[in-house]
């Protein structure tokens, strides 16, 4: 590329190559280790902060139980399992005396930068959202991140519609983001205005997740209902 | 090796004060004015450059004699994009509340112009030693450049230092200063007051010479 520029010594292209090449590999290196060196701290950080979301959603709860809901409609406890493939995750909240308050969830929706993953609380007595957490995000500072603190935005989460239909099969009402300052219904999500994007990422988000488990959730509550 | 023990803490001292990265010669200004609303994110940010700084300028030093002047620039990039990797781990294994109050600027070391021109600057001309001792001055310089800018910040703006209260319970945040706005008031203060400084010792030297 620079023929021109370096008169003087021409620098063979084997030698450049040779050089790209062991840059490339010792920084591999130096990457892998650094992966493998960080990898447990680094999920049990990850195990902490969903931990932490879920009684953040969840907030009666003083025990919290993983599921794993199937992809036949049952439900499961997760013990230490992996989740298999097609399984949804979500944890049920037991307050004290081991009656079921809430089940925790998590979502995730591509936003402006990466996708946003929340945790939700959904209720089974009013068959809605109450409460979300930011799991992870990427979203610009002081205008994407204001989904974690702008109360107007998280008072959408007081009772969010999620019904399902009477057959069961969907929910009543998809969970919609509006924009700024139109909501009517309570199905619907107020954008935070000037953070739209991020705002549409968590209402699609919450639509995805309670489409796909709530249909195989509700109808298997019963088991739920106290701690095994 | 024939550098002497005063030439080193030169070497040292030359981010530090002479060429503060912020404050003489006002790079870096993306993470200065983006993580900078609190004192412990300033900290963290100003350690996690100066790591960064330090291992690729020894890997560029130790590597200034094979690397053909065509692609420095790409190698230099590669070794920097690898620590700054290998640092984004760290913080996520360290704390993942902090990495999340970082965000993208983790990232976004690989191109703060303070890494690549020392590399281009310092440590592609010189042997491992003062390479390294200018790249630890320069992420110290950093790093106190960023403190002096998150702990006004996080003070005014949300009244406490490293997540202590300073104040009572009555005392109402300037919440400008921990916006975007505030990261230019605070810098371009800080900005003056080295400027008057300046300024002055330069009119005390001119009186003395003058009276001499």
């Amino acid at each position: 590329m620079s023929e021109q520029t370096m008169p003087a010594a021409q620098t063979p292209t084997v030698a450049m190559i040779r050089t790209l090449g062991l840059v490339a590999a010792i920084c591999g290196l130096i990457i892998v280790g650094a992966y493998e060196g960080t990898y447990d701290a680094v999920t049990a950080n990850k195990k902490l902060a969903i931990e932490r979301s879920v009684y953040q959603v969840v907030p009666e709860a003083k025990s919290v139980v993983e599921y794993h809901a199937l992809p036949g409609g049952d439900v499961v406890p997760a013990g230490d399992a992996k989740t298999p493939d097609g399984a949804i995750r979500f944890f049920a909240g037991y307050d004290a005396d081991g009656k079921l308050v809430g089940v925790a969830a998590e979502a995730g929706a591509k936003g402006y930068a990466d996708t946003v993953r929340i945790m939700f609380g959904y209720r089974p007595d009013c068959q809605c959202i109450n409460g979300i957490s930011v799991v992870s995000m990427r979203e610009t500072p002081g205008v994407g991140d204001k989904i974690r603190s702008d109360k107007k935005f998280l008072a959408n989460f007081d009772k969010l519609d999620v019904r399902l239909k009477d057959d069961m099969s969907a929910l009543a009402h998809d969970v919609v983001t509006v924009k700024h300052g139109t909501k009517t219904d309570p199905w619907q999500i107020d954008a935070i205005s000037g953070a739209t994007i991020t705002s549409r990422a968590v209402g699609r988000g919450i639509d995805a997740a309670a489409q796909a488990l709530l249909p195989k959730l509700v109808p298997n509550l019963n088991k739920l209902a106290s701690k095994s | 090796m024939t550098e002497t023990t005063t030439n080193r803490w030169d070497e040292f001292m030359e981010g530090i004060w002479k060429q503060n990265p912020i404050f003489v010669m006002t790079l870096g200004m993306c993470p200065t004015l983006a993580v900078t609303v609190s004192a412990v994110n300033a900290l963290s940010m100003g350690l996690a450059t100066t790591f960064v700084l330090m291992a690729s300028c020894a890997l560029v030093s130790m590597m200034r004699n094979i690397v053909p002047k065509e692609v420095r620039i790409a190698t230099y990039i590669v070794i920097i994009a690898t620590f700054v990797t290998s640092v984004d781990y760290l913080i996520q294994a360290i704390s993942l509340r902090l990495y999340d109050a970082l965000g993208a600027f983790i990232q976004l070391i690989v191109v703060n112009c303070i890494i690549l021109g020392r590399a281009e600057a310092h440590a592609s001309k010189n042997p491992l030693l003062p390479a390294v001792t200018n790249a630890l001055g320069m992420g110290v310089g950093f790093t106190i450049g960023l403190l002096s800018l998150g702990t006004v910040r996080e003070i005014l703006g949300s009244g406490t230092l490293f997540g202590v209260p300073l104040f009572g319970e009555h005392f109402q945040p300037w919440v400008i200063m921990v916006l975007p706005p505030g990261g230019f008031f605070v810098l371009g203060a800080w900005l003056l007051l080295f400027a008057w400084r300046a300024r002055r010792a330069q009119r005390k030297l001119a009186e003395a010479t003058h009276h001499a």
